[in-house]
């Protein structure tokens, strides 16, 4: 509130002011001019934007995810740089510990494989996974979710038939099928997550249109003339959105979790080291080297904390309703 | 004499089991304000609503017509009626609580229709948005553009309503009892910022409304409507210095007047007895279990909408002959 104030009180900037006034007489003219500071304030734009990314970067939940994913995309764009050539080529004697030797600063695998290198360039696969299959399930599940949501009636029954077609299989188990029918491959993996994890947001989607667009303001909406889709995409869906942010961040979580556990079980492409098929190699010598399984499960383990903390600070962050309180 | 900007004939709303709205004729002139007045049920928010074409999916306009400005707005594709919508027809909800978008700024909503239906820049909406919304009178109109609407107050809400409904100069404004969830001191502010807007952007005003103080204050033309049927339809000063209908007689004397010297511990205002009847009720006039002068004819169908005088027009055949006859005497007079 008293940061609103100081930037409403600071004196407009005087080149904006000029810059806008030209403008301003060159455009329509129209009958009622009262405000004497229209085009003065005119191009002040995206303050609510930058609200929301104050409030974000205030709360030390939302910090901490940001700072520990940051750490991981660092790390990601920087695996070519730091670990160029392939991580897979054995680079030293097998099986050396953390520490032992300075050339491998986190130790060698039991073919003699960084794992330094592992990690940083494991990094990028599960990134790419996590954001790519969640981009999918995504676009999927709104398309699918709004459409029935916001429709009813019989596209509704179909579509939700289509939903519950999908949660009826174990998910895991349609995600091994898919990925042996398909061979392994990135793209594979990234499109059979994708696929597996589309209902999940078209239930939610659906669930929040099916409220929203009983609203007051979506037939006040109606009402001005807006077509179906500027309703659904304007109107319902931004409010629609912090369930599905807080969702999505979970879901890339999920898919990282998933592209790993598929390399563990030897379904990841062969050709691209990810921090899953690390501890599948690693998972044999679990007793007598047990950082092989314990390092790469870490990275996994702080890679998905961060994104739920990052789900839970947008969530706080978009809903203007919070902006108020913190 | 001015041109009927909306010509509604015999227009009749059906649910599949009802019938709310019957044979309902008005019609509404350029720069005019009509009030449609009726208690709840009588069928006026979905009179309103069918103008819009934005009846509930159960509901249908079995029959009659709309015309609009020459385009016959029942018939008319639904892509079309888009085109009308905001633009040359906009309408006002009663609830400014939950009218408007909560995760758009006020701004940005007033912007967005301006910028579907004028084609303005994002510039050009902007200004003008921030111009309209002092046009509603609302204070520092360009630092409330980004303000979200959970901060503003009901009455602000309701203006930026009106500054959203009146941005593109409809040329028909429907407010659907646009005051009724407002606090009394403000309705006036309210009522008053719709006739200014009326008066400066030349449009024609829709009241809808089961105030009769806002009708006598503000309206040119008064429908009484009744269980879906209009009862009654006057001039406002006219209605209110002699109603013709006995239910409009009935809610005129309803009304606490200032001047009435009454008092409520030594008179209780009178009352319509009984309750709307059921807008179903398939024959004979519906006001007649309440009626003090009803008459057997009442019973058998509904009585036709009779003609007193030019602008005047009345459902009762009670009443018509002693207006006929009240005519007539002013007429020998002079």
């Amino acid at each position: 509130m008293t940061s609103t104030d100081a930037d409403i009180a600071r004196p407009a900037d005087p080149s904006l002011s000029g810059a806008a006034a030209p403008e301003a007489t060159a455009g329509p003219s129209w009958s009622n001019l009262h405000a004497p500071d229209t085009n003065l304030v005119a191009d002040r734009q995206t303050v609510a934007a930058s609200r929301a990314l104050r409030i974000f970067l205030r709360s030390p939940t939302a910090l901490a995810g940001t700072s520990i994913l940051a750490f991981v995309v660092l790390a990601a764009l920087l695996a070519p740089v730091l670990y160029p050539g392939d991580p897979l080529s054995m680079v030293g004697r097998p099986l050396l510990w953390p520490g032992q030797n300075r050339a491998f600063p986190l130790g060698t695998d039991s073919l003699g494989r960084d794992l330094a290198a592992g990690l940083f360039h494991g990094a990028r696969i599960s990134l790419l996974v996590g954001v790519a299959a969640t981009v999918i399930g995504l676009t999927l599940g709104i398309l699918v979710g709004s459409v029935a949501g916001y429709n009813g009636g019989w596209v509704d029954d179909l579509l939700v038939r289509l939903i519950e077609l999908f949660q009826t299989i174990p998910s895991f188990v349609l995600l091994v099928v898919l990925v042996a029918i398909a061979q392994p491959s990135i793209v594979t993996i990234t499109w059979a997550i994708g696929l597996i994890t589309w209902p999940t947001i078209a239930r939610l989607v659906r669930a929040e249109f099916r409220s929203l667009r009983e609203q007051e303001f979506v037939m006040a909406a109606n009402g001005l003339g807006y077509g179906h889709a500027r309703i659904i995409f304007r109107e319902i869906l931004p409010n629609a959105l912090p369930p599905i942010i807080v969702t999505a961040s979970v879901m890339v979580a999920t898919a990282i979790l998933m592209e790993s556990a598929l390399s563990f079980l030897g379904l990841g492409d062969p050709n691209v080291v990810s921090w899953g098929s690390m501890i599948g190699s690693g998972r044999e010598l679990l007793r007598t080297a047990w950082y092989l399984t314990a390092l790469p499960g870490l990275v996994i383990v702080l890679a998905v904390l961060s994104l739920n903390l990052i789900g839970d600070g947008l969530n706080d962050a978009l809903n203007p309703r919070f902006n108020g309180e913190r | 004499m001015a041109k009927a900007l909306l010509d509604v004939r015999n227009l009749t709303i059906s649910f599949p089991d009802s019938s709310p709205v019957r044979e309902l004729s008005f019609t509404a002139n350029e720069g005019e304000t009509v009030a449609i007045v009726g208690e709840s049920g009588s069928g006026k928010s979905l009179t309103a609503l069918s103008l819009m074409r934005l009846l509930p999916n159960a509901a249908r306009i079995s029959s009659g017509s709309i015309t609009f400005a020459g385009t016959d707005l029942v018939s008319l594709p639904d892509r079309d009626m888009r085109h009308h919508r905001g633009r040359d027809i906009a309408m006002v909800f009663q609830e400014p609580m939950t009218s408007l978008n909560p995760v758009m700024t006020i701004g940005g909503q007033i912007s967005e229709v301006l910028r579907l239906h004028s084609g303005f820049s994002a510039r050009q909406a902007r200004s003008r948005a921030i111009e309209m919304l002092d046009l509603a009178r609302i204070p520092e109109p360009a630092r409330q553009y980004d303000e979200y609407p959970h901060r503003l107050s009901g009455g602000m809400r309701q203006r930026v309503m009106i500054a959203i409904a009146a941005a593109c100069q409809p040329k028909l404004l429907i407010a659907d009892e646009p005051t009724t969830a407002l606090d009394v001191t403000i309705q006036a502010q309210i009522l008053d910022l719709l006739d200014r807007l009326r008066r400066e952007l030349r449009l024609s005003l829709l009241l809808i409304t089961h105030d009769l103080g806002v009708v006598g204050q503000w309206a040119d033309r008064v429908v009484v409507m009744y269980a879906g049927r209009k009862v009654e339809e006057a001039p406002a000063d006219e209605l209110f210095a002699r109603p013709l209908h006995p239910y409009t007689r009935g809610l005129l004397a309803a009304s606490p007047r200032l001047n009435g010297d009454r008092h409520y511990r030594e008179a209780a205002l009178t009352e319509i007895h009984g309750s709307i009847a059921s807008a179903s009720r398939e024959s004979g006039c519906p006001f007649l279990p309440r009626c003090p002068i009803g008459i057997p004819t009442c019973r058998a169908r509904f009585p036709d909408l009779l003609t007193a005088s030019a602008a005047r027009h009345v459902a009762c055949p009670v009443t018509i002959v002693e207006e006929r006859s009240h005519g007539a005497a002013v007429g020998i007079r002079a």
